[in-house]
This record gives C-alpha cells, sequence and structure tokens, in this order.
C-alpha cells in the first residue's frame, strides 16, 4: 500500500508541488533567516577570529563586548607577565582615530596596534606587501573595502568638481594604494600593504600599525592599551585533550584575574560575551527570531493546509481502501509516508535555495554562515511541520466512515 | 469450524452450506433527538450462495444503509446479521477490517477508482491491501482486466476510460481477489442504458459463482430481468422478496 499512498500523492502533480513548495519555502525562510543572523552574529566577533584567537584576552573588567574598549596602564601588561603560567602577554591597541586623506578630507578609522617586537594578531589575509613591512617607517595596512570604499579618492578637476564620464556619470573613485601618504592626527601614515579583515559591525576602514605607532598617533593619554593578548605556556606533561586543555586555560585565565583584577577571556568566550552583548542590547535577534518564526508558522500554515486539503480532497478515496479491507493502522502509515516524502522533498529543496541564495550572496557585504546546527534546527522545524500537518490528515481519515464510500 | 476470522483462498474454504447472508431483525438509526432518523426498521432478507438479489425501493428506502451493514462497515443497532456464517458484531475493528478485505468486493456508484493509479493499478489494490506484492498484484490485476474485456487499457487512468470502462475496471477490482460476498450499490445508474446493459452481464457472467452470492441495489428497472431474486424494500424494511417475473406481476396490478 506504500505504492498506492506515494501514487496518490504524487500522481496529483498539482497539489504535490504545492505541499512540497510550502514546505520548500518553509525550510529556506527559517535557513535562511537563521543563518543571515548567525552570519550577523559572527561578525560581531569578527575582529576577535581575525586576531587569530590568542589564548587568552586580558581586559578591563567593565567591557562588554569586543568594540567597547576601555583603555589600560601599560604596567597592566607586565603584571599580566607576572602571572605563572603565562608565556608570553602582548599589548594590542584598538581605538578610532581620525585620519587625513591625501586629498584633505578627514575620515575616522579603526586603527589597530600590534605588538612592536611579534606583531602577532594581525590581518589574516594579506593581499598585498607583507603584515612585517610595518617595520618600515610610518608603515600601515590598510583593509581593502576601507582602502577601495571610504579612503578612496574621488576624481575631481581643477574647480574641485567630480570628473564625469561619457555617459556623464561620476569617474570611480581613485582606491588608496601601497605608497599613498595619509595623516592619522596629523601624524604622516604610509601605506605599505592591503589586508583583508571579515566584515564587523564597525564599518570605518582597519587600518593596522604597530603598538608604539599606533599609540603615537592616538591623543596622549595616561592609558592607551586595549587589550593584552596572553598565550599560556604549554609543557609536554600537560595533558592533551580538548578539554584538557581548556580547563588549563581557565585556570590561567581565573590566575590572572585574581591577580590583576582585570577580566580574563578565553577567545571564544570572549566572542561568546560579544554575541551576548549584541542580542541583549540591540534588537537584531528579535527581528530575526521573528523572521524564523514568520517562516515557521507561514510553512507550517501552506504545508499543512495544502495537506490537509490533499487529504480532504481523497478522502473519499481513502473511505474506498478503507471499505476494501485498510486497517487504521495501514492508513496512518500511508499518511506518515506520503508527510515524509513531502518533508523531505520540500526540505530538500528548501536549504538548497538557501544555500545557493548563501552561495550567489557569498564574497558580498551580506553576512550569511550556513551551519550544520541550522540545518538540523530546520530539519527538526519542518518535521515538526510534517507532524502536524499529517495529524491534521490523519484524525479525518481515521474518523472517516467507510460508508461515505456508497455516498 | 467458523469461517469468521479466516481469510483462506476459496480452494480450501468450506463449500457452499447454510446461507450466504442472513438477516433478521435489523435495525439502525442515524443520528439522535429530533434529527433521529430510522433507516432500518427491522430487516429480514437471506441471500443463498449463487444468488444475485437485487435491492429496490423509493429514495430514502435503506437500501444504502442495509448493504453497508451486510458488508461490515457500518454497524447494526440490533437484529442477527451473518455472512458466511460469521457476525462482525463478534469481531474486532482490526479483525473485521481484515475480513472485509478478504471476503467483499465492492462496486460503487460512482466508481470510486483512484485517479491517479492506472486501471490496473486500481484493480491490483484489494490485493495490495491483502498484502500481495505490488508487482504480481498488478501482473493478476491484467488478467482480471481481460475479463472484462479490458486487456488493453491496464496502462489508462481512469480519466481517460468512459464510464462504462471505469465501472468494468471496478469490477475487475471487486473480483480480483475472488470475495464471496459483492456488493453493488446502483452500479449502472451512472451510465446509458446500453452499457449499463453491458456492464450487468458482465456482472452476471464474470462475477457469479456457485461458492458467491451478489446483492445489488439499484433504482434500474431495466435491469431487474438479471437477478435471480428482488427484494422489495419500503420505509427501513425488506416488504416482498421474489423473482423479477413475479415482481413485475405484482406491479401489473
Ligand atoms: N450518515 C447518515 N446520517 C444521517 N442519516 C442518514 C445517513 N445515511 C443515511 N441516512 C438516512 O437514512 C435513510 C436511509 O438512507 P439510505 O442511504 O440507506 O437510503 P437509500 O435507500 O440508499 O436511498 P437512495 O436510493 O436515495 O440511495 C435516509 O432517510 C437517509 O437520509
Ligand atoms: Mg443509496
Amino acid at each position: 500500500m506504500n505504492f498506492v499512498a506515494l501514487k496518490m500523492l504524487v500522481g496529483d502533480r498539482g497539489k504535490y508541488f504545492g505541499i512540497v513548495l510550502g514546505i520548500a519555502f518553509a525550510a529556506m525562510l527559517i535557513t535562511q533567516q537563521s543563518s543571515i543572523f548567525v552570519g550577523l552574529m559572527t561578525r560581531t566577533f569578527g575582529f576577535i577570529t581575525d586576531t587569530g584567537y590568542p589564548d587568552i584576552w586580558v581586559m578591563d573588567p567593565k567591557v562588554q563586548f569586543i568594540d567597547d574598549t576601555k583603555p589600560m596602564q601599560d604596567i597592566r601588561l607586565y603584571r599580566v607577565r607576572g602571572v605563572e603560567g603565562v608565556r608570553s602577554a602582548v599589548p594590542l591597541y584598538k581605538g578610532i582615530l581620525r585620519a587625513r586623506l591625501p586629498n584633505g578630507t578627514f575620515q575616522n578609522c579603526n586603527v589597530i596596534g600590534l605588538d612592536d617586537a611579534t606583531l602577532t594578531g594581525g590581518p589574516p589575509k594579506m593581499i598585498q606587501g607583507e603584515i612585517a613591512y610595518l617595520r618600515r617607517a610610518d608603515g600601515v595596512i590598510v583593509d581593502k573595502v576601507g582602502a577601495e570604499g571610504r579612503l578612496a579618492r574621488p576624481v575631481l578637476d581643477d574647480q574641485g568638481k567630480p570628473v564625469l564620464d561619457e555617459q556623464g556619470k561620476p569617474l570611480p573613485p581613485i582606491p588608496l594604494k601601497v605608497g599613498d601618504v595619509l595623516e592619522i592626527n596629523d601624524k604622516r601614515a604610509i601605506v605599505v600593504g592591503i589586508c583583508q579583515v571579515q566584515r564587523t559591525f564597525q564599518s570605518q576602514p582597519v587600518i593596522y600599525t604597530t603598538y608604539s605607532r599606533a599609540i603615537n598617533f592616538a591623543p596622549r593619554e595616561r592609558r592607551l592599551m586595549s587589550f593584552i593578548c596572553v598565550d599560556a605556556a604549554t609543557n609536554a606533561n600537560d595533558p592533551q585533550t580538548p578539554e584538557a586543555k581548556a580547563a588549563n586555560i581557565q585556570a590561567l585565565c581565573d590566575r590572572i584575574e585574581q591577580r590583576t583584577g582585570l577580566l580574563a577571556l578565553p577567545g571564544k568566550a570572549f566572542s561568546w560575551k560579544t554575541v551576548m552583548y549584541f542580542i541583549k542590547f540591540t534588537g537584531i535577534p528579535i527581528n530575526f527570531g521573528i523572521a524564523v518564526v514568520l517562516g515557521f508558522l507561514v510553512g507550517t500554515a501552506i504545508a499543512g493546509q495544502t495537506f490537509y486539503q490533499f487529504t480532504s480532497d481523497n478522502i473519499k478515496q481513502f473511505g474506498a481502501i478503507k471499505a476494501m479491507g485498510t486497517s487504521n493502522s495501514r492508513l496512518l502509515g500511508m499518511i506518515v509516508l506520503q508527510a515524509v516524502v513531502v518533508g523531505l522533498v520540500g526540505y530538500g529543496l528548501g536549504i538548497g535555495a538557501a544555500a545557493g541564495f548563501g552561495y550567489i550572496t557569498k564574497g558580498s557585504e551580506l553576512a550569511f554562515r550556513l551551519l550544520p546546527e541550522t540545518l538540523l534546527v530546520t530539519g527538526v522545524a519542518i518535521a515538526l511541520i510534517c507532524v502536524l500537518a499529517s495529524m491534521l490528515a490523519l484524525v479525518k481519515v481515521v474518523r472517516v466512515e467507510p460508508a461515505i464510500v456508497f455516498k | 469450524m467458523s469461517t469468521a476470522t479466516s481469510n483462506q483462498n476459496i480452494a480450501t474454504r468450506p463449500g457452499p452450506v447454510g446461507l450466504a447472508v442472513h438477516c433478521k431483525g435489523v435495525t439502525k438509526h442515524f443520528g439522535k433527538g429530533d434529527s433521529k432518523v430510522l433507516a432500518l426498521r427491522g430487516v429480514d432478507l437471506d441471500i443463498k450462495y449463487g444468488e444475485l438479489m437485487m435491492l429496490v425501493g423509493p429514495s430514502g428506502c435503506g437500501k444504502t444503509t442495509l448493504i453497508s451493514v451486510i458488508a461490515g462497515i457500518l454497524d447494526r443497532d440490533a437484529g442477527e446479521c451473518t455472512v458466511f456464517g460469521a457476525d462482525f458484531a463478534n469481531l474486532s475493528g482490526g479483525a473485521r477490517t481484515k475480513w472485509r478485505g478478504a471476503n467483499i468486493g465492492f462496486v460503487f456508484q460512482q466508481f470510486n477508482l483512484l485517479p491517479t493509479l492506472t486501471a490496473a493499478e486500481n484493480v491490483a489494490v484489494p490485493l495490495m491491501i491483502l498484502g500481495e506484492g505490488r508487482h504480481a498484484a498488478v501482473k493478476r490485476a491484467y488478467d482480471v482486466l481481460a475479463t472484462v474485456g479490458l486487456a488493453d487499457r491496464g496502462k489508462s487512468l481512469p480519466s481517460q476510460l468512459s464510464g462504462g470502462q471505469q465501472q468494468r475496471v471496478a469490477i475487475a477490482r471487486a473480483l480480483i481477489h475472488q470475495p464471496r460476498l459483492i456488493v453493488c450499490d446502483e452500479p449502472t445508474s451512472a451510465l446509458d442504458a446500453v452499457t449499463g446493459h453491458t456492464v450487468m452481464r458482465l456482472l452476471k457472467g464474470v462475477a457469479m459463482a456457485q461458492d458467491r452470492a451478489l446483492v445489488i441495489v439499484t433504482h434500474d428497472a431495466r435491469i431487474f430481468g438479471f437477478a435471480d431474486r428482488v427484494a422489495s424494500m419500503n420505509d427501513g424494511s425488506v416488504v416482498s422478496v421474489g423473482t423479477p417475473a413475479e415482481l413485475e406481476a405484482v406491479h401489473r396490478h
């Protein structure tokens, strides 16, 4: 009878596609919205990821998320270095500074100062030049999006008017390139490299330089160090399981906090803290939560309704096969089979469409990160939709009097 | 030996002893309170093996209700009703469904073929319900389709067949699992006179057997002649049973 169930289902192309598309739509909406949400949340800690996860981030206890820097005195660095179990501790500067472009306009930039000696925590990918070029006099590395965007120079004529092309549109601005000179807080900086960084919620161009140069750029203040990046000492006798390593790192964090009164977090924990800050204090998660719930409801409504309609339309057929000796449990099996088929096909199409969407928008400004967990969540949601829809249908079919066949 | 729960095939099942169908004082109502309808008010009816019994009577007199009770798809309120010695009232829901699947063939006024299945697949459904594999069942369906003259239409969908052809497919479906009782509700009323005659001839020709009984509900006086006996119903009871000739004689007076 499985054959009969399947043929009943797919034989009516129109309705079959209706049900499948309803489910696919729900699956796509849920997956896509969740992925954009995850993508956005990943952006919130993009800088932490870019820095390459030092074992431990040490910061002022009042810091709430990565962009919320509370400068510390340099002396703290030496305290941290003194904590037993710390192999290395390097300073990191992160702050918004005003850059003056070659054409005289100003632009706020997110300036990152890396430890002079080690240059650790640099950009994850260089497009032009090398991180080591930061050792050259006044050297800075600029991120590609910034260089081609806000730091690019519009093409102007002698009167300062934009130069137009044949179609009357302004010529595209000229990107900032290696060798160009800018001024950061009236101090000279020369571009020695172009890098690529993850998109974050901060829209300013990112400029990497050395720690000492960064605090030279920054206005004179007593406290300038934003973070201390710590790597834990390891020795050959340490247990090597990930859990044991994590426990070691956590123990070191506790020790640093005790000795210095600062906040010490493993990189992952700092990422989470950042995500949680955004979840708590911005409307983003609520908006996406609503979209996901809507996707679920719309999908359930469409799929449930069409599936129920399908069963209703076929109720006389179900009655006939019931009269001809099909038991209720068998009918249940048939309906479950139908629900599983439309569920699987709809799920496949839906996550396929969502993945396709992610593929098309890859490399664009859109945040989209499809996690295996998201697929699982979508799967559970779709399964729920199918269970709901088939339960509705089932009640109808089990209730049907086989005597309906004579009507 | 009781045949109550058996669904053995014809070769081993007991021969025609006793009555195929025995009803005595069967009552059945629908609804309650003001809208209560007494559809059957004490029906007495016996059908013998090898007999084609027609049920006739005015609309609403309870014909459909009666064959539904006989076929075990409706529960009676009171009275006796046994089919091949088995009483559905003594069977659990599951056992009754199973028994019905093995022993009863249905032909409906509206054919009730599954629209997305081919003719052969439709015919094969009762065998598949009984657990036969799809390929074997469909193969067998072609043989039965041949007996109703539709050997070459097995792959057609119901919508591609005429009403008469669809009813012949439905007859093949009612026969394929060799049930002992075949119940038909108005099998010809959706068909024109000539087609109705063809279908009846076919039904009588291929369906009748010594160990089998046929009950046909009909309004259609033109087919009375095919019956062995005709039971006239009125207002929930069987008022007379006789041969078609006797019925005609009554009507003439
Ligand atoms: N499911 C039901 N609920 C309520 N009343 C019903 C139901 N089925 C039948 N009846 C009533 O029972 C009576 C007998 O109905 P039944 O269908 O058996 O008549 P019938 O002889 O088959 O009529 P027809 O020739 O029009 O098919 C009618 O009054 C009908 O209205
Ligand atoms: Mg009727």
